[in-house]
């Protein structure tokens, strides 16, 4: 019955399961493979994504040199950063609101509006924002994706400043206040300096969100407000090439700086 | 001058502000999210709901006429030259194929995330924390370009064909991409790290002791596993399945990419009642259907969660 653990010289490592290792590996290299081949074959001097010939950034200078390319990634970063700035102001009025005060009847209720971008599926949101601006005539271009993407930033922003501000202990405050410091000197120089690494991983992750969205955006889009994703989406459909990989790449680039950002952010508050 | 009176209506506003009860203060810091979100996150599924029960306009849009149309249309067919009705399978067909494929992805999700997750916790901290970052980038990076890539790997030329050639299994390219084959591994691929995190989490905090106690009583790795692991690591699988199954029901892009828009899922079919359908009461109706579909989910894991959390009391 014991023999398992008798068996081999090694000494037994209780924790240790056979294989689970092995599905680690396979764990990420499914994750990452397909982003190596990818990003690999943005590098190829031939017009192919399957077969390798010569080292090259040609793909990348081409990418740079189209007009549509450069609209595109003008609109989306002027859409993420218009979006980011407004949905991480109102996260954190937000987080104050439902953070370190008085529990209120309807307190969950606020919770699950401020999150409710979270739980409705990304297609439904975008059928019916679609549905919804073209009954209210709302025609402001790049406005509308900023206007909807704000919307599903929203929470993005929000959860990171909760987390943060929750665990925030309000001494600091207290003796700000007994040093006579008014509100507003309280809020600039005590409450919001502990709170901007909470800020910064909020705003770093709706930033994010925004840059990737696809969905949302490809619906409520009109012609001259297409984004990067929206771009890449139809070159995809109507077939590959390197081109597509090195603007794919890039924006996978721009993603994982910022992601990492805001992980290294929120590991820090955790030390 | 000025400015000096500014300062004082300034702390005027401040002090009628502060001085508010702490419930009326939380009301204005909320109402700027609470319009933006109402108004265009809440609204517009009111409307589509409203939608729902109209009549589709010629060249999309609707006519204001109340009709359960769209939501007969789902199993029924109208015949176009005697008018009757007949029923049909090929809209629940779509919603069966979702809720498989869904369900597939959380199967697969599951059997690589949870051994993954556990692999992962049992390291020293600083490879934890290396691993768990790398499981973390991909789960916020840009989806489409992750399905797209996907796409490169089961092209006919592709790298996963030349290997299945160059070792013998094959002589001619199968044709892996748009099969349902390829959207389930794409659902897998896509909200694999939305099983694996949670899990995570809930084993990280296991007390090995019991592990050890274990072992000292008899029991084999595979009882371990069964009666304390798996027990101890419920709400983290219960869920990462449910962060599995939502966004793999409602989604787009991978039946889209690489299901080459011939094998559908609900997300497809919505996307296409509001495109070259324009059919958009239909649409709203096969929304109306997701969301429900998403709710129930979501009542169900609540309910588990909250008995779970009874019971630990």
């Amino acid at each position: 019955m014991r023999s398992d653990m008798m068996a081999g010289s090694r000494p037994y490592d209780l924790k240790r399961y056979p294989g689970f290792g092995f599905m680690a590996a396979v764990c990420l290299g499914l994750l990452y493979l397909p982003l190596f081949v990818l990003v690999f074959f943005s590098f190829n001097e031939r017009r192919s994504v399957s077969n390798w010939s010569e080292f090259s950034l040609d793909w990348y200078a081409k990418a740079l040199a189209n007009d549509a390319i450069r609209q595109a990634a003008t609109n989306s970063f002027l859409v993420a950063t218009v979006a980011t700035i407004a949905a991480t102001v109102l996260a954190t009025a937000a987080a104050l609101a439902t953070t370190r005060v008085q529990r209120f009847r309807g307190l969950t209720a606020c919770y699950a509006v401020i999150n409710s971008p979270l739980m409705v599926p990304e297609i439904v949101t975008a059928v019916a924002l679609l549905s919804f601006l073209s009954l209210i005539g709302l025609e402001l271009g790049v406005g509308n994706v900023m206007i909807a993407h704000t919307v599903f930033c929203v929470p993005f922003a929000y959860l990171p400043i909760r987390a943060r501000l929750h665990g925030m202990d309000t001494t600091l405050e207290q003796a700000a206040a007994d040093l006579y410091a008014d509100p507003v000197q309280t809020f600039r120089h005590v409450t919001l300096p502990m709170l901007m690494p909470g800020i910064i991983a909020g705003a770093a992750l709706a930033f994010v969100i925004s840059l990737d969205d696809f969905i949302i955006t490809q619906m409520v889009a009109s012609a001259g407000a297409t984004t990067l994703p929206v771009y890449i989406y139809s070159q995809v459909r109507m077939g590959v090439t390197p081109e597509v990989n090195a603007v794919s790449s890039m924006l996978l680039g721009v993603s994982i700086v910022f992601v990492s950002m805001a992980v290294l952010l929120r590991k820090k508050e955790t030390a | 001058m000025a400015e000096r009176h500014d300062a004082a209506d300034r702390a005027t506003w401040i002090d009628r502000f502060s001085s508010l009860p702490s419930a009326r203060r939380s009301l204005i810091l909320l109402s700027p999210a609470f319009a933006l979100i109402g108004a265009f996150g809440i609204a517009p599924l009111g409307l589509i709901l409203v939608y729902s029960f109209l009549v589709p306009g010629t060249y999309g849009g609707v006519v204001w006429e109340f009709s359960f149309g769209a939501y007969i249309q789902f199993l029924f067919e109208r015949d176009i030259f005697d008018g009757t009705l007949a029923f049909s399978s090929s809209y629940l067909q779509i919603g069966a194929r979702s809720v498989i494929l869904a369900g597939l992805a959380v199967v697969g999700c599951l059997l690589i995330g949870f051994p993954t997750a556990y692999f992962i916790a049992t390291r020293s901290p600083g490879i934890r924390n290396i691993l768990i970052f790398l499981v973390t980038v991909p789960f916020w990076t840009n989806l489409l370009v992750r399905t797209f890539s996907m796409m490169l790997i089961l092209r006919d030329q592709g790298p996963l064909n030349s290997i299945l050639m160059g070792i013998g299994i094959t002589e001619q390219p199968l044709s892996l991409l748009y099969t349902d084959f390829a959207i389930g591994l794409g659902l897998l691929y896509s909200f694999l790290p939305f099983m694996v995190l949670p899990i995570y989490a809930s084993l990280e905090r296991i007390d090995f002791r019991l592990v050890e106690a274990a072992y000292d009583l008899y029991a084999n790795r595979w009882r371990v596993l069964q009666r304390i692991l798996i027990p101890l690591s419920l709400p983290g699988i219960a869920g990462g399945c449910f962060l599995v199954f939502i966004p793999s029901l409602s989604s787009f892009l991978a039946p889209d990419l690489l299901g080459g828009g011939k094998h559908l899922m609900i997300g497809n079919l919505i996307a296409q009642q509001f495109g070259t359908a324009r059919n958009w009461p239909f649409g709203s109706a096969a929304a109306m259907i997701l969301l429900s579909l998403v709710l129930i989910a979501l009542m169900i894991y609540a309910r588990q969660a909250a008995r779970r959390d009874q019971d630990a009391v």
